[in-house]
């Protein structure tokens, strides 16, 4: 028989069972919308963290004091104070390491904060100029911290736009006094909603220059009387120059602060975040899948199930047809063709309704959750594969108990 | 030419044992018509499922052409039943989803020599006088008509050898007797070999030679005498 005879005969015999044959497909179906859609769901949610981490800039190494680094990830920031806000200068000089472009250090402290009878508790970042830049963030209104603020140690501050929501409404805060841990300061400017990030919500804090942070509002001091800071955000020129600009800080540090043995600091590589992110959100895309996929085999299962009573339906078939010549092949073939036409029928309908199931979803807000997704080819071709190869599987058993069918016994059955 | 020495065929049941066919010695020359009697549970059916390679043996030989078919394979037999022979069961069996046509066209989709199925099987129709029913589902021909689709489909891809177990067996006489003239019809015209397997005295006695079964044996092998 070739491919036409065979694809003819196993339409017409399932088309013979019209709704049988559509209940098993629409389990196929079932799965494969769900692992397309739940995999989009996840790819979804895995482009926007990206999104994120790329739009701080990919040329970032972050310096934070301390041996904290596990797996490239940090969590939460180094507890050691022994960077400073002079390794900070000191890194951004250009005589020392011209691969550096821009640095920004920042000192993060908790504050209560106080407006008229509104208040609110949140994290109040120490900062300098060039955060505002090395950070890729836009203001809304107002200006930003100045070099002068920072040598002054100046009372003022810029506030996050959650922040500002939460205190001023939709008043204009510039100019407006507020108190963080009872100390006045000035509003100069507000940030520009960045939407919540995977470092927590980027917009609920509250920027002041690093020094009045330190000697104003953090409790902790080091010995020497230096300014210390928690991370130290370096912008390098290049990305090609991440690894020497890396090597460079760190010699630098370590001579700075006269290290022999163990650093006291963790350099970590943007480039590196992003990837370990990646992997570890793959993992998750992919648990998704799995998920949706048990669906599948329940689906798989369907099939097998009614192609055994289709077989045993049949036998008197399978018989006249061995008495007419066709071999086990010709019998595992055709059973065997009904099988994969169901799963890839479902497959192929399975796609089609997975594709709007995540077009529905796309940018909907559902139980609170905003969903965004993103559909690649390649999760239908797996969503395909997936389903033929569950045809293959659970039609091969049917099919070779129908091929093993002897001639006579098959005549005889009733 | 058909060979059987000492074929014997046993079924178990159990502790149970039934001969079926013991000890068949048999030949039958290419071109001969011979009807087969006895009664029921002879072991008539057995016999024609064994020449027509539905089933092997338990032991004993069957050469076809010269050719030992108890070692042939699975696959093997199937060509044998795809090509060297045709059968008509007395059940018709045939499929019937399918159009006369579609049945008939059934051997051609296995095997060799899948060109103009559908012209061959038209001709096989004709052949059997049923031009003007190819389009007929199984359910929508009579019993003689429904025989004779049999017939065109045994007969559509040529073979030596045709074999009939009780092909009049649920026909009225009118249709019994348009089947056998056509069984007739194509040994003396085609020099087709026919086994036929009846219970009919008036019908074996117009073959050429009638063979008697009982118990699985072959008690009686007369050529029939036409002059009497
Ligand atoms: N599959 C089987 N299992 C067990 N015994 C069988 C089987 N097939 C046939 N037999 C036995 O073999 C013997 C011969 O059966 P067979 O069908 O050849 O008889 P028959 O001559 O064709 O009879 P009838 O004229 O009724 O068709 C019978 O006794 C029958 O019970
Ligand atoms: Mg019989």
């Amino acid at each position: 028989m070739n491919l036409l005879d065979i694809a003819n005969s196993a339409l017409t015999s399932l088309w013979a069972n019209k709704l049988r044959s559509s209940l098993t497909v629409l389990g196929i179906v079932i799965g494969v919308a769900a692992v397309i859609s739940l995999m989009s769901i996840g790819r979804g949610a895995q482009a926007s963290i990206t999104e994120r981490i790329q739009s701080l800039g990919t040329n970032l190494l972050f310096v934070q004091p301390g041996a904290t680094s596990f797996g490239g990830i940090f969590f939460g920031q180094g507890s050691a104070s022994t960077l400073t806000l002079d390794d900070a200068y000191a890194i951004s000089d250009p005589t020392a390491i011209p691969s550096v472009s821009a640095v920004a250090p920042e000192l993060s402290t908790f504050g209560d904060i106080v407006f008229g009878r509104e208040n609110t508790s949140t994290q109040v970042l120490g900062v300098t100029t060039e955060y505002l830049d090395v950070r890729n963030l836009e203001l809304s209104t107002g200006g930003f911290i100045s070099q002068g603020h920072v040598t002054n140690r100046s009372e003022v501050a810029v506030l996050g736009s959650f922040t500002s929501e939460t205190l001023f409404g939709l008043r204009d805060p510039v100019g407006q006094t507020i108190r963080i841990n009872d100390r006045r300061f000035t509003v100069i400017g507000v940030l520009d909603s960045e939407g919540g990030g995977p470092f927590g919500q980027l917009d609920d804090q509250i920027l002041v220059p690093i020094t009045t942070a330190y000697y104003r509002l953090a409790s902790e001091r080091t010995t020497q009387g230096d300014v210390t800071v928690n991370l130290i955000s370096v912008q390098v020129e290049d990305e090609d120059l991440m690894d020497q600009a890396e090597g460079e800080i760190a010699t630098l540090l370590r001579l700075r602060h006269r290290l022999t043995s163990e650093d006291d600091f963790t350099i970590n590589n943007q480039q590196d975040t992003l990837e370990t992110l990646e992997e570890t959100t793959d993992t998750f895309v992919m648990f998704l899948g799995a998920i949706a996929g048990i669906s599948l085999l329940v689906g798989g299962i369907g099939i097998m199930n009614i192609m055994l009573v289709s077989v045993t339906e049949r036998t008197r078939e399978i018989g006249i047809r061995k008495a007419m010549g066709a071999t086990r092949r010709d019998i595992l073939v055709q059973f065997m063709s009904e099988a994969i036409v169901l799963s890839i029928g479902g497959g192929g309908i399975g796609v089609l309704a997975g594709i709007a199931l995540s077009r529905l979803i796309d940018g909907r807000t559902l139980l609170g959750q905003n969903f965004e997704t993103v559909f690649s080819g390649d999760i239908v071709v797996l969503a395909l594969f997936v389903s033929a190869a569950i045809g293959l599987f659970f039609g091969i058993y049917p099919a070779v108990r129908a091929a093993r069918q002897h001639p006579i016994d098959a005549l005889r059955y009733e | 030419m058909i060979v059987l020495e000492g074929v014997t065929k046993v079924y178990s049941l159990g502790a149970v044992q039934v001969r079926a066919l013991d000890g068949v010695d048999l030949s039958i020359n290419r071109g001969e018509i011979v009807a087969v009697m006895g009664v029921s549970g002879s072991g008539k059916s057995t016999l024609m499922n064994i020449l027509g390679c539905l089933d092997v043996p338990t032991s004993g030989s069957y050469s076809l052409d010269g050719e030992d078919v108890g070692s042939l394979d699975d696959d093997k037999l199937a060509y044998i039943r795809n090509r060297k022979v045709g059968f008509v069961f007395q059940t018709y069996n045939l499929l019937p989803r399918l159009t006369a046509l579609a049945n008939v066209e059934l051997p051609l989709l296995y095997g060799r020599g899948r060109r103009q199925r559908r012209q061959r099987a038209q001709e096989a129709l004709e052949r059997v006088g049923l031009a003007d029913r190819m389009r007929h589902k199984p359910a929508e021909l009579s019993g003689g008509q429904q025989q004779r689709v049999g017939i065109a489909r045994a007969l559509v891809k040529d073979p030596a050898i045709l074999l009939a177990d009780e092909p009049t067996g649920n026909l009225d006489s009118r249709s019994s007797e348009e089947i056998i003239s056509m069984l007739i019809r194509l040994n003396r015209d085609e020099g087709i070999t026919v086994v036929v397997v009846t219970h009919s005295p008036e019908i074996a006695a117009r073959t050429d030679r009638v063979i008697s079964m009982l118990d699985g044996r072959i008690v009686d092998d007369t050529p029939v005498d036409r002059d009497r």
